[in-house]
């Protein structure tokens, strides 16, 4: 598995993971490119980078640990996941058939490497929390790292949970809340108003880190600075563009859940070349 | 024709009680359990695991999705967590969350839901739990198990920290009578015979095992010989007590507080349908229920000896 931290390699890594995006979803006919899109160089800056974690042995209880909240962006998770050497990178394109791995949301039984099934929104931070609880406890000095939805928040469970983080102050558990401003009906701020996050998310006692969600360099940052902050538990807001690297699919919230038609696969291609 | 029973049905301690002490109990080995409550330990009776071992007692407030979420992640990374409430808000208010982070990717929480069925009392019915075993059955993977008394509930704690999986065990809240003199004999997917019969069969549990007792004494009393089954594990269930129950008695009465069209009746009906159809009553609840003593409750909801027998005639009434 290729681990570096080079922004340079980590950008290149980031455009590949975004080619099999692409594909895998206009291969599946249907699924969730504009929410994996946003996320990819969240998770390539974990993955081949800060996280500490081998698909060699994949169950060490010292591992770091990845919760994709959002479960629907599971392109995002399995590209990257297939790339570090957990799944097949031939099988991607096998998305949501039947009988294949790479199910519609994140699901261990078919991907025993994965952390958590995910899939049904609001859950995983509490997920996040129980594990990092547990691993304090045993002394283990891994991290978990979870990624939400900006929509995903407004789910009520997310801010029992941040509750929960703060008042146990659980600093190896680090939430990302990847704001791509777009739901599936609409902007986020038509839906239902999330704004002011930051505030929201210090009034319930967590260090925010705003941080550009494209800059690999700004995220590496992010997740050291979550590392040496123990007097609270960390925040990591990452601004994002939904659709990011595909001009048609950038803040356009069709692409929330549309598959891309052969065409647009093309297209997207091209410019992802 | 005298029923020799050596039940005497004394009073005994509240199987959220039971729970409460053999956790404390089996804590003090066992470093792998931990305990998630929200906002009611004194009342689930975990605040005695508490006070031993506070780093491993996790208080989420009142917050009963997160607390099964939080439960989920502790098992994840190799504990044994207790997720402990009134049934009625962990299955109610957890209950996608049992779903979705628990039963799908089959995860070793075990859930333990106290003050269930009308017998809570005044409280009343938002804080009844009448639908909890229906719920709990309803998830692939779960065992669900709702014991009688002190004892069996104690050995339903234990079965649930020596299994892998997810759990959920049904507990009360008044005294109820001593059944068993000991934790021996139980087992997931196993059933306690009390008392043999010939005429009819008596499936019940929780309070509705000492129902039953009172009840077969009294069908004896009019020459009925009632068997009597503490069927304390609903999923699974002990198939082969219940064919053998249709086979030699020819007729069953499941009673149970819980739903009456949900719980622990219409799982044994489909076993019985399955194998050997025989006349069945069912005494259970039909409504959400009120404010009141839990006697009152009991008398006016019919979890009492009486209907138990009264369901006894008809079911030996349609025997042919």
């Amino acid at each position: 598995m290729i681990k570096t931290s080079d922004v340079t390699e980590l950008q290149a890594i980031s455009k590949k993971i975004r080619r099999h995006i692409i594909t895998m979803i206009t291969a599946a006919k249907s699924g969730h490119p504009g929410g994996s899109l946003s996320a990819v160089e969240i998770l390539v800056s974990l993955f081949f980078d800060r996280m500490k974690h081998d698909p060699a042995n994949h169950s060490s209880p010292d591992r770091d640990r990845f919760i994709l909240s959002k479960g629907h962006a599971a392109p995002v998770l399995y590209s990257v996941m297939a790339e570090c050497g957990y799944t097949p990178v031939e099988e991607l394109n096998n998305l949501r058939k039947l009988g294949s791995i790479y199910q519609g949301h994140p699901d261990v039984r078919f991907i025993p490497a994965l952390d958590a099934s995910t899939g049904s929104l609001g859950q995983g931070l509490s997920l996040a929390l129980g594990m990092g609880c547990g691993m304090r406890l045993d002394g283990r000095s891994g991290r978990v790292f979870c990624v939400l939805g900006d929509g995903e928040i407004q789910e009520g469970q997310v801010w029992e949970a941040a509750m929960f983080g703060a008042f146990h102050n659980v600093t190896n558990v680090v939430p990302i809340v990847d704001y791509n401003q777009i739901q599936l009906d609409g902007f986020v701020k038509d839906i239902m108003a999330i704004e002011p996050l930051t505030d929201k998310w210090r009034s319930f006692g967590y260090h925010v880190i705003e941080v550009d969600g494209h800059d690999i360099a700004a995220l590496q940052k992010a997740w050291d600075e979550a590392a040496a902050t123990t007097s609270a538990p960390s925040v990591v807001i990452a601004h994002t563009i939904k659709g990011k690297g595909v001009s048609f699919m950038e803040n356009n919230p069709k692409f929330h859940g549309t598959a891309p038609t052969q065409q647009e696969m093309e297209k997207a291609l091209a410019e992802l070349a | 024709m005298a029923l020799s029973t050596q039940y005497e049905l004394k009073s005994g301690v509240a199987t959220r009680e039971a729970f409460g002490r053999k956790l404390a109990e089996l804590a003090k080995s066992n470093s792998r359990i931990v305990v998630c409550d929200a906002d009611l330990s004194k009342s689930t009776m975990t605040h005695y695991f508490a006070a031993e071992h506070p780093e491993r007692f996790f208080s989420v407030g009142i917050a009963e999705a997160d607390m099964v979420g939080i439960g989920a992640g502790l098992a994840s990374v190799g504990k044994i967590p207790f997720v402990s409430s009134f049934s009625v808000f962990v299955m109610n208010k957890g209950f996608e969350q049992l779903r979705t982070v628990v039963a799908y990717p089959n995860v070793n929480v075990k859930v333990v839901g106290t003050h269930s069925g009308i017998s809570i009392g005044e409280d009343g019915p938002s804080q009844m739990s009448i639908e909890d075993l229906s719920l709990a059955c309803s998830l692939p993977g779960f065992v669900v198990l709702s014991p009688a008394d002190d004892k069996s509930m104690r050995a339903c704690i234990e079965l649930a920290v020596d299994t892998e999986g997810p759990f959920f065990v049904r507990a009360g809240r008044p005294k109820v009578p001593v059944i068993y003199d000991s934790e021996d004999g139980f087992r997931v997917g196993g059933s306690r015979q009390l008392l043999d019969g010939g005429d009819v069969t008596l499936m019940a549990h929780g309070l509705m095992v000492a129902e039953s007792i009172r009840a077969a004494e009294a069908l004896d009393a009019e020459g009925i010989s009632a068997r009597v089954i503490d069927m304390y594990s609903l999923k699974p269930l002990d198939r082969e007590a219940i064919v053998r129950a249709a086979k030699e008695t020819g007729a069953i009465v499941v009673s149970e507080e819980h739903l009456v069209d949900a719980g622990l009746g219409v799982r044994v009906a489909q076993v019985v349908s399955e194998t050997n159809p025989c006349p069945m009553e069912f005494v259970g609840l039909t409504d959400y229920a009120e404010s009141g003593t839990p006697d009152e409750l009991l008398d006016k909801y019919g979890m009492r000896a009486a209907p138990v027998v009264a369901a006894a005639r008809k079911a030996l009434a349609r025997k042919k």
